[in-house]
């Protein structure tokens, strides 16, 4: 007996989910971020295990995982390198007082 | 219960212990360190699936570029949050109902997946699944037009994040 494909399923959206409460709930921008992280990795296993599940042969699971990487190195590092210049501007990480394009 | 189920219980029940310190911890430099125990569960959730090449790129993309660089981002951007008295905010508890909400959403779509209880297919002994993979990122009739515009995106972000980052000398 193998793991069945719905425990796979069941951790992603358990892990997906409680990204999404640390994005919703933090209030320092870096730590957003690590709930964007989370997020990201909940896909990532869904992916992957639908990849080995429904057809080994077929690469479009894997691929797009490594797709997903390279977006969030991307979304790392604009993301991060945008806080170090406000931070550097206006001595802030709170997301609370990052404000001045809100009206 | 196998051998492998108990083992995929054990990695399953340590990255949702991690991901919940990540974000409940008070400082952000352990959250960052319980992002790293996450990202090795994951690791490991890949090398169960065999999904070798990914579990390698998980360990060296995440962990050893995309953790440090968390940390370095928390060590510049230090003595902000450390004397606040609340990390999260006040009515997190909407946030929980929303997460817990979106879980029970997802999980109900997710078991209506046709046959959600089904065991991995064989895999195809006359590939190599590594080389597949190669192969299919760089052949055309594969992937190799999502994969140029990931490298182009990695590419713009790589040198949006130099100009975000450096220090202007005209302002």
């Amino acid at each position: 007996m193998s793991i069945p494909l719905s425990w796979y399923l069941v951790l992603a959206a358990a892990l997906f989910c409680i990204g999404l409460y640390g994005v919703l709930v933090r209030k320092n921008a870096i730590a957003i971020l690590l709930g964007v992280e989370l997020m990201l990795n909940a896909v990532n296993i869904n992916l992957v295990a639908f990849w080995r599940y429904l057809d080994p042969a077929q690469m479009a699971g894997q691929a797009f995982a490594v797709i997903v990487f390279a977006v969030a190195a991307a979304e790392v590092a604009v993301g991060l390198a945008l806080i170090i210049s406000v931070y550097r501007r206006r001595k802030t990480v709170v997301a609370d007082e990052i404000d001045l394009m809100k009206w | 219960m196998t051998a492998e189920q108990i083992f995929f219980l054990l990695t399953a029940a340590v990255i949702l212990i991690a991901a919940l310190m990540v974000v409940t911890v008070r400082k952000l430099l352990h959250a960052a360190l319980w992002l790293v125990l996450v990202l090795f569960g994951v690791a490991v959730l890949y090398a169960i699936l065999q999904a070798n090449f990914l579990a390698v790129v998980q360990l060296v993309v995440y962990i050893g570029a995309i953790a440090i660089l968390f940390i370095f981002a928390d060590m510049l951007t230090r003595r902000d949050l450390r004397d606040r008295p609340g990390q999260t905010r006040f009515n997190w508890w909407v946030a929980a109902l929303l997460g817990l909400a979106i879980f029970v959403g997802l999980l109900s779509a997710l078991l209506s997946v046709p046959n959600v209880n089904r065991t991995p297919a064989a895999l195809p002994t006359d590939t190599d699944l590594v080389a597949a993979l190669g192969t299919a990122l760089v052949s055309p009739q594969g992937y190799v037009l999502p994969f140029e515009v990931a490298s182009v995106l990695l590419l713009a972000a790589l040198i949006g994040a130099v100009y975000l980052a450096g220090v202007n000398k005209k302002s």
